[in-house]
This record gives structure tokens, C-alpha cells and sequence, in this order.
């Protein structure tokens, strides 16, 4: 057995256990993003986008389409990682990975790919609930899958570096609850930034939510208030950052090891 | 090659609180070797720093040859970890909980379920295999940390405190089994505070107080350290007062019962001979303490008192 045929098994171990975590619970994982789209669909969608008339030559349902798709990987990448990862620690269970001959960037890895998936599963359940709603038209499958998967992965890395520093149930609904959330409403997801004063469009910028969700919206519509090159840059300046800042904390061991 | 050496490993944690003030133990391959000392002593910080759980602040760990530094997969690879506290998740189920525990090691699902099979089934819990692990006994938890560990086959075996709140039979049945794994050349380290545990299975023996090891030797030289015994004899007739026998001193504990001292230098017929010479029968005697439980608290004792050991 080769050194990088174990690393794969170990990673597949990691990964499968994650799914099985998720899908095991199903109930409290999958079913309740679709339920909360349905709602936003029914009442912004329907009920008061009617109402709102066009934005950026679109039908107000239609353009909070790619939005509430992407805030529902976000949330679910992000809290499938930071919950499990929390857990493993809180039950003592992620010594099991410690003291096991599996590098790092392979625990890092199967992580992320647990969350990636999660957020993956809800994002085509809520695309699926999508279609009966709106009659949108994929403008290009390529950015739509690589800003769909990339933020999967941002967002699984941010929920892994909480939970490395979570010390109680409390540490991880902090960040979504005060950072995430107004992040993601303020991140375009039910508006264009053209339609704020100067000001708040350039204090906008510095959200990095509203690059993902543009450019995702570029991919199912083929609009987005920011350039392509800049929003892929940015999410992919992320993912290197975050990688980079994860893989030191589980190189010095900060939050699992005395 | 010593399954296990250690050099200088020296702790400090970050309040400040010194564990390890520079520890020296070798373990020989096929040992199995008792690591004793007092709650605090440093015991499972020494435990961690070999598993990789905790961090060293100085020393040289290696295993097999195996630099922990250098070679952190190679040390990990020997190494199976039986610890104190339940750590596996109590949502699993226990079939998984081990399949997934040999994945770690690189062990592909297919011969994973196989070791498990074995590993389990040694330890009578392969029946259990799809039930939570939450719903387990304490005594069966305890055996499903030790199937886990063995999954992998490891060549050097830590059990920390393995016996710790499991009844006496189950404690009998695990020490035949320690035994066995050992017999078949695993080598094992064990901590624990059921002293004629360490007695009865272990071939040597360091002791480690304040995070220093006071004592480090087979475990039949330390016990021949033992200058005296302390036996309690059940007398065949009441007595009302004690009698006086020559070079041993009595001490009453109630109408039947005596404790006597019998130093090395003496013999325990001679105290028969006497006892039988008054008129007094024994029906039967037995070690007021466990021999290595009382060796063990005269050096915690006189390290506590600041004497030289």
C-alpha cells in the first residue's frame, strides 16, 4: 500500500462519514433550506415582487433566483463543517484523527468535501424547488458550476476555522448569526448595488458575499453589478487565504492539542 | 530496537504549570510495561506527547525507531491508544465507529470491515455492531476503545486507566486478554490505579511523581525493595488480650482479628510456630496491602516530604 493510497482512503473515510452524518439527519439538513426558500420564493417572489415590478431587466422573482441558491450553500457548507468539526471536538472523537497517520491537508480536506457536498445537495434541491417558481435560463453552465463549487469550498474552510476556535455551542452561531447573515442580505442578494446611494455601493464592495452572488448571477442570468475576473479573483484569493490560515491552525494544533 | 524511548521530554503548559521536568524511559519490545504515579503525576500528559495529542515543549520522542519529530506517520503507525476518557462519537454506530477508525490508518473499507469483524468479536461486541455506541455499558465502551485501538494492529499498545469503573469480572477477562495480545508480541504500556493490575501483568515498571520519574526497574527488583509486609491473621478462637511473641509485634483490630509485620529478614513460620506454641490457630491470612500499592505509597510519600529517592 502506497503512501498516497492510504491518504486517499483516509480521505474517502473522512469524506463518507460526513455524508453519512448529514443524510443520516436529513430532516434537520436538507428539508429545512428548501422550506425557506419555498417562503421566500412565495412571499418576496410572488407576493410582494409582483408588486416591485423589474430589476436589471428582470422579473423580481427571477432575480433573486441565483441569490437565494447561493445563500443557501453558503449557509450549509459553512454550518456543515462548523458543526461537525465542533462535535468531534466536544465529544473527544476528532483525537481519533489525531492520532491516526493522516496528514493535515487531507483532514482539511475531508472536511471541506463534507461541506462542499452538503452544500452541494441543498443547492440542488433549492434549484430543483427553483423551477417551479421561475422559468430562468442557464446563460452559462461553466461560471455557474465553478462560482457554485468555489463558494461551497470558501464557506466550508470559514466553518472549519470557527470550529477550531469554538470552545462552546454558543462560539459557533456567533459568527453566522452576527457576521454571515447581514453578510449575505447585504451581499445583493435581493437588490442590485446600483440602486444604492454612491456611498453604499463602495462600502458594499468590501463584502465579499456580494462578488460570489454576482457572479453566480451572471452565470444563471448573465447580469452582475461587478467585472467576472474581479469576482472569480476574489473568491479564489479566499480560498487560498482561508486554506492557508486552516492548515496552520491544524499544523500548531491551536484549539485540539494542549 | 526499544518499542518506545524517551529522552529529556520536558512539558510546560501555557499557565505555566511545569508536567514534565525532563522524563527518561525506555520500554523493550514485547514489554509489558506498568507506568504508575499519582493523579497530576504527568502520566497522561506523557501518554499524550507520545500519541501526539498533546505537544512537547522539549525531548526526544521515538517508537520503533521512529522519530516523533521527524517521522510523526511512522510513530503514529506503532501506535494503538486505549485513553482514560470515553472519545469516540456516541451518535455512531459501533460497527462504523471501528471501520472508520482503521480508514484513518489506510485500511480500505473491504479488509476494514474484516479487522473489525475480528477485533470486535475478540471482544464480544461484534453482535453489537449496529447499535449507537451511546447506548453501550461503561464496561462495554471500555472494550470497544480497545477493539478500536487494536483495528490497525498496532505493535505498541497504551491503555490508560482501561479498567477504570469496569466490574471485576470484566476486569479478569480483560487482563487474560492483555495478556494474550501480549503473549502474541504486542508490547503494552499500561497506566492504572489498580495496583495488583500493574502486579500481576507487568514485567517492568516506572513510577512518576511531579512530573519526574522516581523509580524505573523490573517489577520483581522493585518488589524485592520491600522491606516489610503487613498481613492480617483470622485467629481460630477469640482472644482478650494479645499475645507476646518474640521479634513480632501485634496489633489488635478486633476479638479475631490481628495485623502483624514480617520483615524481609524473617520467616512466616516462625510466627506459626510461636502462635501454635500458645495455643493460638490461624484460619486464614492475607496481605493487608498490595505489595507494589505499598512501595508505591512510601515514594510518593517520601518525594512529598522532599526525601531523596
Amino acid at each position: 500500500m502506497t503512501r498516497y493510497s492510504r491518504y486517499w482512503t483516509a480521505f474517502r473515510t473522512i469524506f463518507t462519514k460526513e455524508l453519512l452524518r448529514f443524510t443520516r439527519i436529513w430532516l434537520q439538513t436538507i428539508l429545512p433550506p428548501v422550506i425557506t426558500t419555498v417562503l421566500y420564493y412565495i412571499i418576496f417572489g410572488n407576493l410582494i415582487g409582483s408588486r416591485i415590478g423589474e430589476m436589471d431587466g428582470f422579473r423580481y422573482i427571477d432575480f433573486i433566483v441565483p441569490g437565494l441558491i447561493l445563500m443557501a450553500v453558503i449557509t450549509n457548507s459553512y454550518s456543515n463543517v462548523v458543526s461537525s468539526f465542533f462535535s468531534s471536538k466536544f465529544q473527544r472523537h476528532v483525537e481519533e484523527l489525531i492520532i491516526s497517520p493522516v496528514p493535515n491537508w487531507v483532514i482539511l480536506g475531508g472536511y471541506v468535501a463534507g461541506g462542499v457536498a452538503r452544500g452541494v445537495m441543498v443547492g440542488i434541491a433549492v434549484t430543483a424547488v427553483s423551477l417551479f417558481f421561475t422559468d430562468i435560463q442557464v446563460q452559462s453552465y461553466g461560471w455557474t458550476l465553478t462560482v457554485f463549487t468555489l463558494t461551497a469550498i470558501l464557506f466550508s474552510l470559514a466553518g472549519f476555522i470557527n470550529a477550531v476556535y469554538a470552545n462552546s455551542f454558543d462560539d459557533i452561531s456567533i459568527i453566522p448569526t452576527f457576521v454571515l447573515t447581514p453578510l449575505t442580505y447585504l451581499g445583493g442578494v435581493f437588490y442590485s448595488i446600483n440602486m444604492l446611494p454612491q456611498i453604499w455601493q463602495q462600502i458594499s464592495l468590501a463584502n465579499p458575499i456580494l462578488y460570489m452572488v454576482n457572479a453566480f448571477r451572471y452565470g444563471l442570468l448573465g447580469v452582475s453589478d461587478i467585472h467576472m475576473g474581479v469576482a472569480l479573483g476574489i473568491v479564489i484569493l479566499f480560498i487560498i487565504a482561508l486554506t492557508g490560515f486552516s492548515l496552520y491552525l491544524l499544523n500548531r494544533g491551536i484549539g485540539i492539542k494542549s | 530496537m526499544n518499542a518506545l524511548d524517551i529522552r529529556d521530554l520536558r512539558k510546560v503548559y501555557k499557565n505555566g504549570f511545569e508536567a514534565l521536568k525532563g522524563i527518561d524511559v525506555s520500554v523493550a519490545e514485547g514489554d509489558f510495561f506498568a507506568l504508575l504515579g499519582p493523579n497530576g503525576a504527568g502520566k497522561s500528559t506523557a501518554i499524550g506527547i507520545i500519541s501526539s495529542l498533546v505537544n512537547k515543549s522539549s525531548g526526544r520522542v521515538e517508537v520503533f525507531g521512529h522519530d516523533l519529530d521527524r517521522d510523526p506517520e511512522g510513530v503514529k503507525s506503532c501506535i494503538g491508544l486505549v485513553p482514560q476518557e470515553f472519545n469516540f462519537n456516541m451518535w455512531e454506530p459501533i460497527g462504523e465507529i471501528v471501520v472508520n477508525q482503521a480508514g484513518f490508518y489506510g485500511i480500505p473499507r473491504k479488509e476494514a470491515w474484516q479487522r473489525a469483524e475480528e477485533s470486535l468479536r475478540q471482544l464480544d461486541l461484534w453482535d453489537k455492531r449496529l447499535q449507537m455506541s451511546r447506548t453501550l455499558s461503561g464496561g462495554m465502551k471500555r472494550r470497544l476503545m480497545i477493539a478500536r485501538a487494536l483495528v490497525h494492529r498496532p505493535k505498541l499498545l497504551i491503555l490508560d486507566e482501561p479498567t477504570a469503573g469496569v466490574d471485576i469480572e470484566i476486569r479478569r477477562s480483560m487482563w487474560e486478554f492483555m495478556s494474550e495480545l501480549n503473549r502474541q508480541g504486542t508490547t503494552i504500556i499500561l497506566t492504572t490505579h489498580y495496583l495488583e493490575e500493574a502486579e500481576s501483568l507487568c514485567r517492568n515498571i516506572a513510577i512518576i511523581n511531579q512530573g519526574r520519574i522516581v523509580e524505573h526497574s523490573r517489577m520483581d527488583q522493585l518488589l524485592h525493595q520491600l522491606h516489610t509486609e503487613t498481613f492480617v491473621l483470622n485467629l481460630r478462637d477469640r482472644i482478650t488480650e494479645l499475645p507476646r511473641l518474640q521479634g513480632f509485634e501485634l496489633k489488635r483490630l478486633d476479638e479475631q482479628r490481628v495485623e502483624v509485620a514480617v520483615s524481609s529478614g524473617q520467616s512466616i513460620n516462625q510466627l506459626f510456630e510461636q502462635l501454635s506454641s500458645q495455643g493460638l490457630g490461624v484460619t486464614s491470612l492475607r496481605n493487608k496491602q498490595n505489595r507494589l500499592e505499598q512501595l508505591f505509597m512510601n515514594m510518593v510519600e517520601s518525594a512529598r516530604n522532599g526525601a531523596p529517592q
